[in-house]
């Protein structure tokens, strides 16, 4: 298959073997070992995407994480994943990818026409031009939405696997080039645990793509040599295709490790990624440099690419990314590169040097090639709009702000290939806190004082001679693994020597190239110019935090990694100081984009969440119950019987409960064993009201405030001896209030002997209610005497209950007779079941919450977090009759600040529409006038509204504005744009005296 | 009437039994269903010396007292929980316990149906546990007969490392579904086989 731009030999892709793939429909082949970038360019295909604000054809930059232009949508259907970078994306065999940000087509793209109204798009753009009218808001987010941003998500779900891990280890080694390598192997000879990770394919970072020798052999022997003792080693953890991507708090970091998106689809069971979540003793970073990009006029044409990234091209890939490259350089890169390209078989017709003088070394060795040097000048445009077809090259003024002698002349090449200096990786060192020194002769920043445990080691310190790279990473490996503990016994490993390079003349820093008329580009992927930058400068802004966000330099899914340097020179340049003045933005988590899926994990569909089950759970899913969440739990809402909607079940159900017997699952009540000589004195600090007179055999209901004086939880509390109680709690305050009680006798009253256990789990809880209860508790139980006399209400007993050893609490939330049976979990589904046959004549109907929730409210039983919201006390809730004035107990001084002793609070009352068929939304405000229309003020809110077929009419429960002494009255009800007049009255409506309950 | 206790396993929905293979070959994660036993919450001052030694006297043995250590004997684990609390599983020496702790300040309380304990062993065990908690599996304070209360992904565990590769899971009932759920999902990537958790 012709691949016209592969070079006939070379790099390190399988050339035995062709892998099919397409790339916006058209069908083309690579090799293994191929990524999506290097085989498009293999086949001549250099336009990849459109920018995201001018829609300018673009081409790739770089060969590696950088890449800002080549964000493609890689698969199809549910696996599609947008602003995958080509440069990453391995290839293999039916990859289909499609370009980005474009329509109808690649090619023929209508958006470029706003790169025709440039002016309309300055920077800051749209805090300028979508302003008003705030009606149209929404609109205008439409038309940016449409107009920018990336790509597209899949509307399909996705059908992979994710994972999360979590690992430890002695030293974290991030970046497998040289001095990571070294670092390693430096490190794992002592036996210190040691991961070692590196975002590319395969290990050997820069040595992948150059063509270095190490002890007069290819340098990439002998990386290979280490990975092999690395692997065979027991104490490292070698973790290829992982990114690590954010470096947090105690040396915590998050890496993805792409497990299957180097193939097709993942094997069966196989996740597609893997989050790591690693705590290292110690971080090594070898996270090398990423060379720089020159501004000046059209440096996004596709064909201008990093200079290192032709040579990776050429080098790893065998592919030429251009026929004739000319090569433009502040530093010495270029001159390498250029040599490279040229054994490729790429013709390089000039290699332009920004600096005064050229490399005279370097020289010599292009001289031999015929390769002409030019110094002392500058690339100030390049001709082709599609694609590169030449490039002005011009004299760079002594300053080098300005031409001189002319617009200069035009060389005719496909590719360009520039180095504007080299900017160490730093965003995982920043992220850790660590302090960036800016460094003058490189132009950048490089690590200053570290805050963790953190080394950073080779081109990221800002190195790039090799040998020194290898003897820095073999130091700080074993640096590392000796601040873990871990020394090696006996001599380290030999340190091997590179070849000679030619002694590095000084870089020409320049972070903007005068000349030419076009666009220069600071951040491809984000569209910002140097114009831009410029204006923002003009526009007053200084800060560099500010500078960013307006222009959104540096904000892109490529975190800047290529821009951020070169937007701190253009800048400080405007601003007329210096770098280190203008200082730099924060570098954040996540380095690299992380999926949402990777983030998710495990924890999607079902096992997002845990979801508790009571023994009975499988019994209430088998016959038809509806399921509500309760805190984790998951509880019967209501059972509808076939036909019946909602509010005809729990009309029924609430019936069943009123006139003969219902039983419910209480299993999920938080339920706390508190025992010690102290523990009513405990409990008389903790509740509201007394608890030293209870009598042992019976049961209290207490309420619980916060120290602000509001109601935190309530339930009753039993005494089952004398210095033992049986706490119940809200099913979703369970865990907090076991810790609150905790946090009290341990911290603040160690003197008081008691212990609180949590049994909640332990007891599975079935609530009997009904004027039948006492009938079937005849039938199941006969070794408690069930007589209102001798086991009245307010009281539990111990007994045999369907055979089990039961606690029944003659307590009742509904209203009516009712027996509250615990027996342990195991047994639960037994006694349900039990219950339920045994019940059958009296018509025993199964409840669930929302029918609990209507008896209580019929009986004005309050529900802490519905009648309550964490501003309500025990006063406006009408509950004085609970608050002790006698003792002290948590809350009690809040109770008399003035604004909780005011009269005029919202205090809880019941309300009764005029319309008794009307039942109002929960939440609704009420007012005191007939008229809804804002603004209007609020009086207070309803909390609980229900139907009620024992009253045959609707009510409602809400906390109004000094509501207690306003029974009587008419209050409205705002709704939907309605108000619906109702009477105030007490928050009782059925069985006022509670002779039911108590029968 | 008579005591009549049929218990029923938090897991029975998800037919184990039927799922039981005696050869589990190369699955890497072998899980199974502990048979329930008796568990009781022990509490007390472990600073308290009297405390201590009715303890001993009421165990027969010495309680653990370190962090993360565990004291089998006879049938009966002690679980270390805290400074002042202590979950015995197994052959539990309740009312022995009750009479030697009588005078001195304590709890006690029957948490027999509270927990449940699924074993996890194989070749990729640690590697399944690794995906759900956060500790460091391989460190010395989790050798083969130590234990930690600690994270089972959103839920809460009592590990019990058994073996190098082996651990016992006790969790709450209610999360029970939850966790084995979890676990196997977990394990998935290496195979899972569900084997027989002893009698």
């Amino acid at each position: 298959m012709a691949q016209p731009f592969r070079t006939a030999e070379g790099g390190r892709i399988d050339r035995s073997r062709s892998l099919a793939f397409t790339f916006d429909g058209r069908e083309m082949r690579g090799h293994p070992g191929d990524t999506l970038a290097s085989a498009l360019l293999a086949n001549g295909n250099r336009l990849v995407g459109r920018s995201f604000k001018y829609h300018r054809p673009r081409g790739l930059l770089a060969a590696g994480g950088e890449e800002p232009n080549g964000l493609v949508r890689l698969r199809r259907g549910g696996r599609a994943e947008p602003n995958v970078r080509a440069t990453l994306a391995e290839l293999y065999d039916g990859l289909t990818a499609e370009s980005q940000n474009r329509w109808p087509s690649l090619n023929f793209d209508l958006g470029a026409v706003t790169g025709l109204a440039t002016p309309l798009f300055p920077a800051g753009f749209y805090y300028k031009t979508f302003m008003w009218p705030p009606a149209w808001w929404p609109a205008y987010e439409g038309v940016i939405r449409r107009m920018a941003g990336l790509g597209r998500a899949p509307a399909a779900a996705d059908p992979d696997r994710y994972d999360h891990r979590h690992d430890h280890c002695d030293v974290l080694v991030v970046g497998g080039g040289p001095a990571g390598l070294a670092a390693a192997q430096w490190a794992a000879r002592t036996g210190a645990r040691v991961i070692l990770a590196d975002e590319g394919s395969e290990f050997g970072g820069s040595l992948l793509s150059g063509n270095e020798s190490l002890d007069g052999k290819p340098a990439m022997a002998w990386a290979e040599r280490i990975l092999a003792e690395l692997a065979a080693a027991g104490n490292v953890h070698l973790l290829p295709r992982t990114t690590v991507s954010g470096y947090y708090d105690h040396n915590y970091l998050g890496m993805l490790e792409r497990v299957a998106d180097h193939l097709a689809e993942p094997a069966d069971n196989q996740p597609r990624q893997r989050l790591w979540k690693v705590r290292a003793g110690q971080v090594v970073l070898a996270t090398g440099a990423l060379e720089r990009p020159l501004v000046f006029a059209d440096n996004d044409r596709p064909g201008v690419m990093l200079a290192s990234a032709a040579q990776s091209y050429v080098n790893r890939y065998g592919v030429r990314p251009g026929d004739r490259a000319v090569l433009v350089g502040n530093n010495d890169s270029a001159y390498p590169a250029a040599l490279d390209l040229a054994a490729a078989g790429v013709r390089v017709a000039a290699l332009v040097d920004l600096r005064p003088e050229a490399h005279l070394d370097w020289l010599a060795r292009l001289d031999e090639q015929g390769i002409e040097v030019m110094a002392g000048r500058a690339v100030t445009g390049v001709e082709g709009r599609d694609g590169v077809r030449g490039v002005r090259i011009a004299k760079l003024s002594d300053d080098g702000k300005g031409i001189v002698g002319g617009v200069g002349r035009e060389v005719e090449c496909d590719l360009l290939c520039m180095s504007g200096g080299w900017t160490p990786s730093l965003h995982l060192f920043s992220q850790s806190g660590g302090k960036l020194l800016w460094d003058e002769g490189l132009a950048s920043f490089r690590p200053g004082e570290a805050v963790q445990a953190v080394r950073v080691v080779g081109a990221a310190a800002g190195r790039f001679d090799l040998t020194a790279c290898l003897a820095a990473g073999a130091e700080a490996g074993n640096a590392a693994a000796n601040d873990s503990g871990h020394r090696r016994r006996g001599r380290g490993p030999r340190r091997p020597t590179a070849e000679e390079m030619p002694p590095p003349l000084a870089a020409r820093p320049m972070f903007l190239i005068p000349g030419g008329r076009g666009k220069r580009f600071v951040d491809f992927q984000e569209d910002v110019t140097a114009a831009d930058l410029q204006l923002a400068v003009r526009e007053g802004y200084r800060s560099v935090e500010h500078v960013k966000r307006y222009t959104t330099a540096g904000m892109g899914t490529d975190q800047g990694r290529t821009t951020n340097v070169n937007a701190l020179g253009v800048v400080a340049q405007e601003l007329d100081v210096s770098v280190p003045e203008v200082g730099h933005t924060t570098f954040r988590p996540p380095f690299s984009p992380v999926t949402f899926g990777a983030l998710a994990g495990r924890q999607v569909g079902e096992l997002l969440d845990p979801l508790r089950r009571t023994p009975m759970h499988g019994w209430h899913q088998a016959n038809g119950a509806v399921f509500e969440p309760v805190g984790q739990w998951l509880r019967p809402y209501y059972y509808p019987a076939p036909g019946e909607d909602m509010q005809a079940a729990v009309n029924r159900e609430v019936k069943a409960a009123r006139h003969s017997l219902a039983v419910m699952d209480a299993t999920t009540l938080g339920k706390i064993d508190i025992q010690g000589p102290d523990a009513a004195e405990f409990l008389n600090r903790v509740y509201t009201n007394g608890w030293k007179a209870l009598k042992v055999g019976s049961c209290r209901y207490g309420l619980m405030l916060g120290e602000e004086g509001m109601v935190m939880d309530d339930g009753v509390t039993a005494r089952l001896g004398e210095g033992h109680f049986h706490m119940t709690t809200t099913t979703g305050n369970a865990a907090s209030v076991l810790a609150w009680l905790e946090n009290w006798s341990q911290t603040e009253w160690p003197e008081l002997r008691v212990y609180c256990n949590s049994c909640t789990e332990h007891w599975a809880v079935v609530s009997i209610s009904g004027p039948n209860a006492r009938k079937l508790m005849a039938e199941l139980c006969d070794d408690v005497d069930l007589s209102p006399e001798a086991f009245p209400f307010m009281t539990w007993r111990q007994g045999t209950v369907a055979g089990l050893p039961a606690r029944i609490f003659r307590v009742s939330f509904t209203g009516e007779l009712s027996y509250e049976i615990n027996v342990p979990a195991g047994c639960g589904l037994n006694l349900w079941q039990t219950v339920l046959a045994a019940g059958e004549k009296y018509g025993i109907t199964p409840f669930g919450t929302e029918a609990m929730h209507v008896l209580r409210a019929e009986v004005g039983f309050i529900i802490v977090g519905q009648e309550t919201d964490g501003t309500v006390t025990p006063l406006d809730l009408g509950m004085d009759w609970i608050v002790s004035r006698k003792k002290d107990f948590l809350g009690k001084r809040s109770l008399s600040r003035s604004d909780t002793a005011r009269d005029d609070r919202p205090q809880l009352v019941g309300l009764l529409t005029e319309d008794p068929n009307l039942r109002v939304p929960e939440g609704a405000q009420l007012i005191p006038g007939s008229d809804p229309r804002p603004p209007v003020a609020s009086q207070g809110h309803v909390t609980s509204s229900y139907e009620s077929p024992n009253l045959g009419r609707t009510f409602a429960m809400g906390l109004l504005q000094g509501g207690g002494e306003r029974h009587g009255e008419v209050v409205h009800v705002a709704f939907d744009g309605r108000a619906a007049p109702a009477t105030v009255t007490a928050p009782r409506f059925f069985d006022p005296e509670g002779s039911r309950a108590r029968g | 009437m008579a005591e009549r206790r049929i218990r029923h396993s938090p897991l029975a929905h998800l037919h184990l039994a039927a799922r039981v293979v005696v050869d589990p070959g190369d699955a890497g994660a072998r899980m199974s269903e502990r048979p329930p036993r008796a568990q009781l919450a022990v509490r007390g001052d472990s600073g308290d010396k009297a405390f201590v030694a009715a303890f001993k006297a009421g165990l027969g043995f010495s309680p653990p007292l370190a962090a993360n250590t565990v004291v089998t004997h006879d049938g009966l684990a002690v679980f270390w929980l805290g400074p002042s609390e202590w979950l015995l599983v197994g052959e539990v020496p309740g009312e022995q316990l009750a009479a030697a702790l009588a005078d001195r300040h304590h709890a006690l309380v029957d948490v027999s149906d509270s927990r449940i304990a699924i074993g996890l062993s194989g070749p990729r065990a640690r590697d399944v546990l690794a995906k759900l908690c956060p500790l460091d599996l391989a460190a010395p304070a989790l050798a083969p007969g130590r234990c930690a209360g600690t994270i089972l992904a959103r839920g809460h565990m009592l590990l019990h490392v058994l073996a190098e590769d082996s651990y016992d899971i006790h969790v709450h009932r209610s999360f029970a579904d939850y966790a084995w759920r979890m676990l196997e999902d977990a394990a998935l990537e290496y195979g899972v086989a569900v084997i027989d958790g002893g009698g």
